[in-house]
């Protein structure tokens, strides 16, 4: 039990954030499809990082470089989507997908470059980062406390208020919202959508990085984050872009995602005799299930996808 | 103290091919309401965009308090006082009225929005020139007026003493109307300068204390309102003089050409039915309208005529013929024409070219489609062509424009000669004027006469008063989704009507 309910916590954490993400960019009027490849390369960017730390650092810095990397790297990556959506018009549905394929194919072609460097023979795109990892974790009896849970929550209440309560909020959703009624009075609208999506960028990064540390010592980048980020989008979608549904979504989905790594605990879910490929299908039917339901009331920030002209009346 | 709060001198602003404001002289005093008058297409957009620093005037200067400024975006148009009320609010529809009013001008303290403060701001500005609103209400719950008077509030909390109004009648009730004149009178009482853009005369006659002229980029003059009556304002804004009054011979009505019997139709918005057991016959040779303040049924109604929504209950025939439950194109192919209530809609496929929009229903006759199934683009130019000729519809290039890059008034000539080039048996008309001007409206009104006497049934729908007296042979009055009344326009008052538009009175209408 205690096992399931850390797994939720780490993958509602992962959840969080990288919907999050979405949430900003979304309300800025940026469509954000691309988190799953921004996942990935804030992962790669985090993963090479814990690999060359010397060891023997004291854990706060090694969370603080390992986060940073991560973030920096997500954030680099979707300014790819920021100067194609927000100064060239592009479709942002398309780079986004544009994203997804170039993330994990990035992530591969390096890290293989980086284990043949070391060894000829090695063309796996597995980074090994077993020793750094520790640094995230507290163990606290048998429950493995991972800082990122912590961090997840802080953000989640810091987006809360963030869009809410503050000045740069208010005129982001503006932004998605009516960018014409933003830009009459003053708003820099190209600035503020630059904001939502940097911001995507940074938190789909720690969202990757989360991911890749939830279970594991190793990453196999091949895999890429095995559509965490759609997750993440059908999170943010059921939470109608609040921040709290947000969360609470993301608590169920990451239970229905935790059950597959901890079913064989449950006596009454081994009863079933169910297949294992039952329980990693779960928290994806589910999303499927949810969406074809809610999309239909959902309240979508209205302009976003629409890239801003200001000549457009 | 000067005697102007802003002076637009000597304004010439060109584009590639066109002169948008050719030497215009624009000078609004303070705490007086100015009315900008002028046909689509004079140059009053173009002039306002100059104010507003959107576009840099070629020669011209601008004054404000009789001191020489510039003005480069609209930040600095903002900075001197400046405001406007979009005729498409700008609002953000899912933020309370609160929120939209302080967007761009937030006081925040620690980092956080400090709210207590704006709203008591906006309480006491809303008393004090009578703009009821409720700062708390989300936006897309209050009514069209609610929402202008929110974007007022919006220029009233920024300190603007420059208030600039674009056509802000366009999209209201006539009590709505009354309400809005009203409001600008006490905000001119209060030292306001207000200028207001329309082409609607009789409120200029009633609000505005002078009124300057534009016609194709010119100026044409500025004249005190009480020294001047309608026709001459209409005669400087058009060039010619403007009938008024429709001509047209008495109606002779023949055999009924549509036939509705109790139509009802299903609301969107609320439980109850958008139209409730309507019957009306409209006969060959008559125009019939549909008057009734909007959000009465009349959209929902035309709806189920057109098959644009299904009905829940009742028939409709036509020629004879039951169509209540054929398919929009057959009800065209039969002769049915629908000049619909908003064009960008329902009336053009706006990033198509105009050739493409005029062959819009027609395309798939064996005139302008192959037995292989492709179109035979050079019959579709020629016909295009010749009803943009017959029907003057006015394009930056002709058959290949697109319909986005048209005035409203070219748009709805280009729907209207789609329509009635089919040779319709029925022409419906919804708010076939709505945001044109005075010339384009005389012509309108022309084509339905000419449509009834060459022996078509028109049913016209409409908001304005002045065209339901002026242009229909007969008046049925629509009130929450039921016909509450029928009138033959010489015998009946605007009051009259009014009063069962508004729904105090009703009678079972004659069927």
């Amino acid at each position: 039990m205690l096992l399931l309910i850390q797994y939720t916590l780490i993958f509602a954490s992962v959840l969080i954030l990288v919907a999050l993400g979405g949430c900003f960019s979304e309300h800025s009027g940026v469509i954000n499809i691309g988190l799953e490849g921004i996942m990935v390369i804030g992962a790669l960017g985090g993963a090479l990082t814990m690999r060359y730390l010397t060891a023997g650092m004291p854990a706060f810095v090694v969370i603080l470089l390992v986060v940073l990397a991560s973030v920096i790297s997500g954030m680099i990556f979707s300014l790819l989507l920021g100067v194609a959506a927000i100064k060239f018009n592009a479709d942002q549905t398309l780079v986004g997908t544009a994203l997804n394929l170039l993330g994990p194919a990035i992530a591969v072609v390096l890290v293989r470059a980086v284990n043949t460097a070391e060894s000829v023979d090695n063309v796996s795109s597995t980074v090994v980062y077993g020793q750094a990892k520790k640094a995230f974790l507290v163990n606290m009896g048998s429950f493995e406390f991972n800082w990122f849970m912590l961090i997840a929550l802080l953000i989640l209440i810091a987006s809360y208020i963030v869009l809410y309560k503050t000045r740069f909020g208010l005129r982001l959703c503006a932004c998605g919202e009516h960018p014409q009624a933003a830009d009459s009075v003053g708003i820099n609208v190209y600035k503020m959508r630059y904001a939502g999506v940097l911001i995507s960028g940074a938190l789909g990064g720690l969202g990757g990085l989360v991911y890749i540390t939830a279970g594991v010592s190793e990453w196999k980048f091949e895999n890429g984050v095995a559509g965490f980020g759609f997750l993440a989008l059908a999170v943010m979608i059921f939470g109608q872009w609040r921040p709290i549904n947000i969360g609470l979504t993301a608590l169920l989905f990451g239970m229905f995602r935790a059950l597959s790594n901890v079913y064989m605990g449950f006596d009454a879910l081994v009863a079933l005799k169910l297949p294992s490929t039952i329980y990693n299908m779960l928290p994806y039917i589910i999303s499927l299930i949810v969406l074809v339901f809610v999309s239909k009331k959902s309240r979508a920030p209205k302009a976003e996808g629409v890239p801003y002209d200001k000549g457009l009346r | 103290m000067a005697e102007y709060a802003i002076e637009m001198l000597n304004i010439t602003k060109k584009f590639p091919g066109i002169i948008a404001n050719d030497n215009i002289t624009l000078q609004l005093k303070k705490g007086e309401i100015h009315a900008l008058l002028g046909e689509n297409g004079a140059g009053k957009s173009t002039l306002m965009s100059v104010l507003f620093g959107l576009y840099q005037p070629e020669e011209g200067e601008i004054h404000k308090n009789g001191k020489r400024v510039t003005i480069n975006d609209p930040n600095d148009a903002n900075a001197l006082g400046i405001g406007m009320v979009h005729q498409h609010f700008k609002l953000v529809e899912c933020f309370s009225v609160l929120d939209n009013i302080i967007l761009g001008v937030e006081t925040t303290k620690g980092g956080l929005l400090q709210k207590e403060e704006a709203r008591k701001k906006v309480v006491a500005l809303s008393e004090k020139y009578g703009l009821s609103v409720d700062p708390d209400a989300i936006v897309e719950d209050i009514t069209v007026g609610m929402q202008q008077r929110t974007e007022i509030l919006k220029m009233l909390y920024r300190d603007n003493d420059i208030l600039i109004f674009d056509e802000p009648t366009a999209v209201l009730t006539p009590q709505e109307i009354q309400e809005l004149l009203t409001i600008m009178k006490n905000l001119a009482a209060e030292g306001k300068s207000i200028l207001f853009i329309t082409h609607k005369l009789a409120e200029i006659m009633q609000v505005a204390d002078r009124c300057s002229v534009l016609r194709k980029g010119k100026y044409i003059g500025t004249v005190s309102v009480k020294d001047t009556t309608p026709e001459k304002l209409s005669a400087m804004m058009v060039g010619r003089d403007v009938n008024f009054v429709v001509e047209k011979k008495p109606a002779t009505p023949k055999e009924v050409v549509l036939d509705v019997r109790n139509m009802t139709v299903a609301s969107k918005h609320h439980k109850n039915n958008a139209v409730n057991n309507v019957s009306l016959q409209v006969h060959r040779g008559e125009i019939v309208c549909i008057a009734g303040i909007d959000g009465n049924g009349q959209t929902e109604f035309v709806y189920g005529l057109s098959g644009l929504e299904p009905l829940k209950s009742g028939t409709i025939t036509m020629n004879g013929a039951d169509i209540t439950h054929l398919p929009i194109r057959r009800r065209l192919t039969m002769g049915m024409s629908h000049i619909p209530e908003d064009r960008h809609k329902h009336g053009l496929v706006l990033d198509y070219s105009l050739e493409d929009n005029i062959v819009l229903q027609r395309y798939f006759e064996p005139q302008f489609t192959n037995p292989f199934g492709f179109l035979k683009r050079k019959e579709i130019r020629k016909y295009a062509n010749r009803l943009i000729e017959q029907y003057d519809v006015r394009s930056g290039q002709g058959a290949v424009t697109k319909a986005r890059s048209m005035s409203g008034g070219n748009q709805q000539k280009a729907i209207i000669a789609r329509e009635i080039d089919k040779n319709p048996e029925l022409l419906i008309a919804v708010q076939p004027t709505r945001g044109l001007d005075v010339g384009a409206i005389e012509y309108i009104h022309k084509q339905l006469v000419a449509q009834r006497d060459a022996g078509k049934g028109v049913l016209l729908v409409s908001l304005e008063l002045d065209e339901v007296m002026n242009v229909s042979d007969r008046i049925l009055v629509m009130y929450e989704g039921e016909i509450v009344g029928e009138f033959d326009p010489k015998k009946v008052t605007v009051e009259e009507l009014g009063l069962y538009m508004a729904g105090s009175k009703r009678k079972e209408a004659v069927r």
